[in-house]
């Protein structure tokens, strides 16, 4: 569990790098930490890694406070950092048994743990070429084999798809999944928006060390873009003239073959919808949901934030 | 105990493993060893001739120490090499922040990098040190004894740690290898000075000053990895992204440390000189007991020992007694010969000198001087007491009137200068190294400003017109 109160970071007394970021991921739940480069992901990473101390307020990691308990913080979370961070002289093997060692498990569990993940993240046939060989691919799945060697209870995980090929990102997610769904704790920075929409319980954007926004996709797409829309397409050109919506419905476009409703309460005014729609004949194909992005809530929420106006 | 040898053979081990398999550090350390040994080998063959036909069996003596000097130096100029790959190098790849988030303590990390630094450039400096002296056993030359070998090696012990743990100190400044190669000459100029005055000591050939060189280095070594030990912080390691110098800043940080929050001089004299003095309370007692001690150490070090040298007989005393007598007339002319602010300003210069003094050493040379000073009084009231004059008088007279305000002076200086060593040694968690250092210097230069310079301006007027007056008067009763 990750809990953040206030949590703050100031540089040289002067840059304040975090601004009172509240967080609260629960076990089983995976936290998309979004924002611009610089805009204060990586030290609140830090923060909640015990790498940095806060200035402001507080963090528990795990059930212990980040202050006050920085090693056993440590030694609960799994880091994948910005850089994938590997001592290119050393093997697969070598590299994972290291970190083994430094987290404390026995020469059994580290063989266990490390054939594991080689073989997980297909790594096992370069297991004994030096990192320094791998691909950049490689090299970030070696990255997060570290992360997992000692099988954390908390995990922070910055980019970590970045630079695989589509195969592996899948492979990386997919573990990600199966890690959530035995309860780990799971925060990742990404700029990857699609993989923050699919992987993610909750999502929170970050802007000059302040969040924004924190919540689910649903909440966060209802909060910056409003109310959900519902397009009728049809089959053909077709007026519908002036109708009478029913309440909760309001009318935002319209074109020769298909009309967009924004709906309130979509489960009631939905079939009141539909079916006003039909006794005026319309050829109806389609009535959907139009799909809004998490990359629109996104750049809604940055060009709010500096002031200029979003085009969708 | 065993769990922390653990964790620092474990990094030590990784270390070990990166470094033997870097050909850029084995490859030049492998040639240096080889071939230097061989080289040194026929320049003393040469050197020996060259003696022999021209006679110089003192240097013929010393010239094998010396060379094994130099031999197990070329191999530890690599020590930085591996010191600031091991700290810079990982942070510039970023290696180093998955071992920073791993629940490795911040001083295991520092000691296991450390031990790798020291040992691998010893392994090979002593190697070659071997080398040289296997060479030499098949030649007719006199080795040197096993004493002053002992004292060699332990030389070049203390100066592997002492550029490792100075590259380290480095490496936490520095975000770049680039960066640290070129503050790294901030080691190299030192440690080369250092390498001369030692070999002044060896061609001296007394064996006991050699021993108290060793000594020093020890010490110096051992202050120097406290120094890293306590800027070592994953805090400040990963704290910084750019090596800048912010003179606007450190100006404004130096300034209001030296004023304090007072408004006008006068407040400043009131509150913050008083409250600096409070804080120099603990480094003062030791400076005084220091100095009390040496004192009499000093003087009876004159008393005990100087009369096995000289033998002091009644008509020796009265000689010297006598010259002073007819000599004491000269202080009237002390103030044309010493002016008072030639005197001030070479009390000034020997302060700041004892800061610069005690910047390069943690203190320690700071301290010494001041004991050079404090035995020089130990020394003047001894010979007094040889010649029959009253201790006891002779510093009431001819010390304590300028003293009361000199010692003060330069003892409080001293204090200052314990205080900014210790300071430098001590971990201060919310601080980095640089802010540390211009923080203290800033205390330095209050207490400097404030107190040194106007105590000392009023003991040289008093040194060079009243203590002449003062001890004239008294001479007769002395």
């Amino acid at each position: 569990m990750i809990e953040s109160n206030d949590l703050s970071k100031q540089f040289n007394n002067e840059f304040w790098a975090v601004d009172g970021v509240n967080l609260n991921v629960q076990p089983g739940q995976i936290l998309a930490l979004l924002g611009q480069n610089g805009a204060g992901k990586t030290t609140t990473v830090r923060m909640l890694t015990a790498l940095l101390s806060p200035t402001r307020g507080w963090a528990r990691v795990g059930g212990y406070d980040v202050v006050k308990h920085p090693q056993e913080v440590r030694a609960n979370v799994g880091v994948l950092t910005e850089q994938h961070g590997l001592y290119m002289r050393m093997t697969g093997e070598e590299y994972l048994d290291f970190f083994g060692k430094v987290y404390g498990l026995d020469a059994k569990t580290r063989k266990s743990r490390s054939d594991y993940l080689l073989d997980y993240f297909g790594l096992k046939e370069a297991a004994r070429q030096r990192s320094g060989e791998y691909s950049k691919g490689m090299k970030q799945k070696l990255a997060l084999a570290r992360a997992l060697i000692h099988d954390p209870a908390v995990l922070l995980l910055d980019e970590p798809t970045s630079a695989m090929d589509p195969e592996s990102a899948q492979l990386v997610r997919n573990e990600i999944s199966r890690l959530r769904s035995s309860s780990r704790t799971i925060i990742i920075c990404t700029h990857n928006l699609a993989e923050a929409e699919a992987l993610s319980d909750q999502i929170a954007i970050i802007y000059r060390g302040k969040i924004l926004l924190n919540g689910t996709l649903e909440e966060l797409k209802r909060t910056v873009l409003g109310p959900v829309e519902y397009e009728a397409k049809f089959a053909h050109e077709f007026d519908a003239g002036e109708f009478e919506l029913p309440s909760g419905a309001e009318l935002t476009s319209r074109s020769a073959t298909s009309l967009r409703f924004r709906v309130e309460a979509p489960q009631d005014v939905n079939p009141k919808l539909v079916n006003a729609l039909t006794s005026r004949n319309a050829p109806l194909v389609s009535f959907q949901e139009v799909p809004k992005k998490l990359e629109h809530v996104y750049l809604k929420t940055m060009a709010d934030a500096q002031g200029v106006t979003y085009a969708a | 105990m065993r769990r922390n040898w653990n964790a620092i053979w474990m990094v030590a081990q990784r270390e070990f493993q990166d470094q033997f398999r870097d050909w850029r550090i084995i490859v030049p350390m492998f040639i240096m060893v080889a071939l230097f040994p061989f080289i040194a080998d026929n320049s003393t063959r040469q050197a020996i001739n060259f003696m022999n036909r021209f006679g110089g069996d003192l240097i013929l003596d010393r010239i094998i120490p010396f060379v094994v000097l130099v031999i197990g130096f070329f191999p530890l100029s690599f020590t930085l090499i591996v010191a600031l790959e091991s700290f810079v190098g990982e942070k510039e790849r970023g290696t180093i922040e998955p071992l920073l988030s791993s629940p490795l303590d911040d001083r295991h990390l520092y000691l296991g990098k450390l031990l790798v630094g020291v040992s691998t450039p010893l392994l090979f400096s002593y190697g070659s040190v071997g080398l040289y002296l296997l060479l030499l056993s098949r030649r007719d030359v006199e080795f040197p004894s096993a004493y002053m070998m002992t004292l060699i090696l332990s030389l070049t012990f203390a100066h592997a740690v002492l550029m490792v743990s100075s590259a380290i100190v480095i490496s936490v400044q520095a975000t770049t290898i680039r960066a640290a190669n070129l503050l790294a000459s901030f080691v190299v100029v030192p440690v080369a000075f250092l390498l001369q005055g030692e070999t002044v000591l060896i061609f001296w050939g007394d064996e006991g000053v050699l021993f108290y060189a060793v000594v020093g280095l020890t010490i110096l070594s051992g202050l120097l990895i406290r120094l890293g030990l306590s800027h070592f912080k994953r805090e400040y390691l990963l704290g910084r992204e750019i090596d800048t110098l912010n003179f606007k800043s450190i100006g404004r940080t130096f300034l209001a440390r030296v004023t304090g929050n007072a408004k006008s001089i006068f407040e400043w004299y009131r509150v913050e000189i008083p409250a600096t003095l409070r804080q120099l309370r603990q480094p003062l007692l030791i400076v005084i007991s220091v100095a009390v001690l040496t004192i009499a150490a000093a003087y009876l070090w004159v008393v005990i020992y100087v009369p096995t040298y000289i033998e002091i007989t009644p008509e020796r005393v009265q000689e010297s007694q006598k010259y002073l007598s007819a000599n004491i007339g000269n202080l009237d002319f002390l103030s044309e010969n010493v002016p008072a602010p030639w005197l001030f300003f070479s009390n000034v210069r020997a302060t700041i000198l004892f800061l610069f003094a005690g910047l390069i050493s943690f203190a320690t040379l700071a301290v010494t001087l001041f004991m050079v000073n404090m035995a020089l009084v130990g020394v003047v009231l001894g010979g007094a007491s040889l010649i029959h004059f009253s201790p006891v008088m002779v510093f009431a007279v001819a010390i304590l009137p300028h003293g009361l305000f000199e010692l003060t002076a330069v003892t409080i200086a001293t204090a200052a200068v314990l205080k900014v060593g210790a300071v430098l040694v001590t971990p201060q968690p919310d601080k980095s190294m640089g802010e540390v250092f211009i923080l203290s210097l800033a205390d330095w230069f209050r207490v400097f400003i404030g107190l040194v310079v106007p105590l000392l301006a009023i003991a040289a007027m008093i040194e060079v017109y009243l203590t002449p007056v003062i001890i004239k008067m008294a001479f007769p009763y002395l």
